[in-house]
């Protein structure tokens, strides 16, 4: 007796496979979602359509001044014409070797952060990107010793500037801010008042008022004699803005530790400083990753504020170009430009973060 | 047996490593550090301020101010004293930040929603909109929509006009402006008596429901008598209100609500950046809720619409309100780059002009801080007491 043989199966009907499947399943599922991605589609298509032509189609890329750009399109010249006013400001220009150093020392501790390489050697490149590095970069930067000639921050700009304020403000304001979390968590009431009230206070006022204080009354505030440049009233004043957003992000991971751990710790005999550095912290960190990241990110977005105090980062420098008679109308291409590079630095930062996130990544569930 | 064979209650630490002790001197280094620092600065400042010969106190508060300001909602003009300037720069800050938040809340919670859309492509709209905003610096966006977008808008006489109602042009935005003849407070004591009537409708109606299980319809009702009731007292005085609509006249437009350049821009730029962190937030609250509460509304056989009221809604806030109130403080406190393109607020009017006029910077900055301090801890405060109220709780 013959067994019975089942049919073949039929494949699935064409209308729930492939890209038909996909479209019906994703945009089409029913008659009012359907009317959504068509009006969707027609928005995006009202606007990218004329974009696109005036960013790209229509656009001049290089030339000579501002007759080569044509009316009706983007005209990019203006842009490439400034570059190395944005990047570098007024940076002397035979001096110009030295900034570009620094870019080269900072790409070879950040890039291996992102290649496939051996953790031990992208730690230790990290490691020299918060000591050795900064120290290179301010000698290279300031000059004035080593034989370097001497270069005040008044002529520090653009893209170079933007970078100083943040990549200082990082790494100083993480510390600070581990601090001010650890202070605040402290059983010491002083301490702990102490941590509370500088906290509530800088997350309490606006970072403008901030820099406007740094730069109006901080002279009233010193000893007669004890000036500070510009550059580094701003630093000063950014830096601890964040780092009391920083303490609360970093408070928010200390909590969220069990007790056990910390009393885990306290059996084992490690003293203070030895129960957080190995144990509390590593884990604290670790579950405030995404918090860390959305600080440093708007730490690099705030550093734009220093224009309203006088000084010209990469916004302030593109902003003082697009008043120049010559150029009559760049100002949709210059902010523009502005707004691509800090969307690719917050954006790199936003993924970065969420890799770190999943490479710490063990598992363990509190 | 052997005294040695006693357990001995182990001797007090020497002093340098008794815990206690060296709490209580680490805790007063610290406070004779802090007062140190304090008492120099203040020390300095006074030095200083000697030296350069800056007198102190706030009597210039008093004093004639002698520069006009663009845009006042209270009476404002040259004659009147710093103190109003003072005034006039909170009332214009506290504008700009109510209705940023209420703009704000709008969009975010929109985009929130369309970011968790099953329709393929709103969701990508919504997270490329999410990405681009939030990673582009506030200050820059207020100059794009400031310089680039509205100030290339035409002059007074080219104005895009929106059917002859609205204009928008680079010196502003004008809108209508209702002008309440006599006889409309009548419509606002309907709106009251409509709002008060729903009120007691509705807890009516939630008693009924505890007591019977039967649901009255509240929502429809409301929605018909809300607008209703001002509409008939409209009608029945005589329609009172007319509109005054913006017309051109000179060089520029007269009557109507004008809307200047610099509040469009930054009501733009607050709104649409802070809404980009307000739809991250929304999201996250949502997703919070776990499945199973909506599967477990489900086999309660409740409708999707009241499974998303009753079930989704409820916890979804408990995870949203919190980060949504710091980041309302948040445009609070970026209201403040007003200054950078000229509009009134408080650090612009306050901060800038009567700072340079009078000379008073430790007096003006303080009451600049403590206006956004108060601002800050008071809205801390109510955020804690709600925290506390909406708090799991667990038995």
């Amino acid at each position: 007796m013959a067994a019975h043989q089942p049919a073949p199966d039929q494949p699935a009907p064409v209308s729930e496979r492939g890209v038909i499947g996909w479209l019906r399943e994703n945009l089409f599922s029913s008659w009012f979602n359907g009317l959504i991605t068509l009006v969707t589609l027609y928005f995006i298509a009202s606007l990218l359509i004329p974009l696109i032509d005036w960013a790209l189609i229509k656009a001049v890329f290089s030339g000579e001044g501002p007759e080569s750009c044509t009316p009706g399109g983007a005209c990019w010249v203006f842009v490439q014409e400034r570059l190395g006013f944005f990047i570098y400001g007024t940076y002397p220009d035979p001096l110009l070797w030295r900034p570009n150093l620094v870019f080269l020392l900072f790409a070879i501790a950040v890039v291996p952060q992102f290649l496939p390489i051996s953790g031990g050697l992208r730690k230790w490149l990290a490691i020299y990107g918060v000591t050795l590095f900064p120290v290179a970069a301010y000698f290279l930067l300031a000059g004035g010793s080593f034989g370097l000639e001497s270069v005040p921050t008044t002529r520090w700009g653009g893209l170079l500037l933007t970078l100083v304020l943040a990549y200082v403000g990082i790494i100083a304001a993480l510390p600070i801010g581990v601090v001010l979390a650890l202070g605040r968590r402290s059983e010491m009431p002083i301490i702990r008042g102490i941590c509370v009230i500088f906290i509530e206070f800088w997350r309490a006022v606006p970072l403008i008022t901030i820099l406007f204080m740094a730069s109006v009354m901080l002279p009233l505030f010193l000893p007669p004699g004890v000036t500070f440049d510009k550059l580094m009233r701003a630093l000063v004043g950014i830096t601890l803005f964040q780092a009391a957003y920083m303490a609360e992000v970093v408070r928010g991971g200390l909590q969220a530790i069990p007790k056990g751990q910390y009393e885990a710790a306290e059996a084992l005999g490690l003293g203070y400083w030895r129960r957080m550095r190995l144990i509390i912290l590593p884990q604290a960190l670790k579950i405030v990753i995404p918090g860390i990241a959305n600080t440093v990110i708007s730490l690099f977005k705030d550093t734009t504020l220093v224009l309203i105090i006088g000084l010209f980062d990469l916004l302030g420098a593109v902003k003082s170009t697009l008043s120049d008679p010559a150029w009559d109308n760049v100002m949709a291409e210059g902010y523009l430009f502005v707004a691509f590079c800090f969307w690719v630095f917050c954006f790199g930062m936003s993924r970065y973060s969420h890799r770190l996130e999943k490479q710490l990544e063990t598992g363990h569930r509190n | 047996m052997n005294s040695n064979d006693l357990p001995t209650r182990p001797g007090r630490p020497k002093p340098w490593n008794d815990p206690r002790v060296r709490s209580v001197a680490f805790q007063i280094l610290a406070a004779l550090a802090v007062g140190w620092v304090g008492y120099s600065l203040f020390q300095n400042t006074i030095a200083n301020m000697e030296s350069r010969g800056i007198s102190t106190g706030f009597d210039f508060l008093d004093s004639t101010a002698g520069f006009g300001i663009i845009m006042s909602l209270i009476e404002y003009d040259e004659s009147m004293t710093y103190g109003r300037t003072f005034l006039v720069g909170l009332v214009n800050t506290l504008l700009v930040s109510g209705l940023g938040i209420l703009l704000a809340t709008v969009v975010g919670f929109i985009v929130g929603i369309a970011r968790l859309s099953t329709n393929w492509l709103v969701a990508r709209v919504a997270l490329a909109y999410i990405e681009i905003f939030r990673n582009i610096p506030l200050l820059l966006q207020i100059f794009f929509w400031y310089f680039a977008v509205l100030g290339a808008l035409p002059g007074p006489r080219q104005a895009v006009n929106v059917g002859d109602l609205a204009f928008m042009s680079n010196r502003g935005i004008m809108l209508p402006a209702p002008v309440f003849g006599p006889g409309s407070g009548w419509m606002g004591i309907a709106l009251i008596a409509a709002l008060v009537g729903v009120f007691f409708l509705a807890r009516w109606a939630r008693r009924r429901q505890a007591a019977t299980g039967q649901i009255f319809p509240v929502l429809p009702i409301a929605l018909v008598v809300i607008p209703g009731l001002p509409l008939i007292a409209y009608l029945a005085t005589g329609m009172p209100v007319t509109w005054d609509i913006p017309e051109m006249g000179g060089f520029n437009f007269r009557g109507g609500i004008q809307a200047i350049p610099e509040l469009g821009a930054l009501l733009l730029a607050l709104t649409l950046y802070t809404a980009s962190f307000i739809a991250e937030i929304v999201r996250s609250g949502i997703t919070s809720v776990s499945g199973g509460q909506t599967e477990a509304a489900a086999a309660l056989g409740l409708p999707a619409r009241r499974i998303l009221r009753l079930v989704v809604i409820p916890q979804a806030l408990r995870v949203i309100i919190p980060p949504l109130t710091s980041q309302y403080l948040n445009l609070t406190k970026n209201s403040s780059l007003a200054v950078a393109i000229g509009y009134p607020d408080l650090v612009n009017v306050f901060m800038g002009t009567t700072l340079n006029q009078t000379g008073r910077a430790v007096e003006i900055v303080a009451m600049t801080m403590a206006v956004y301090l108060f601002i800050s801890l008071a809205i801390s405060l109510l955020m804690n007491i709600y925290n506390r109220a909406v708090a799991l709780k667990e038995r």
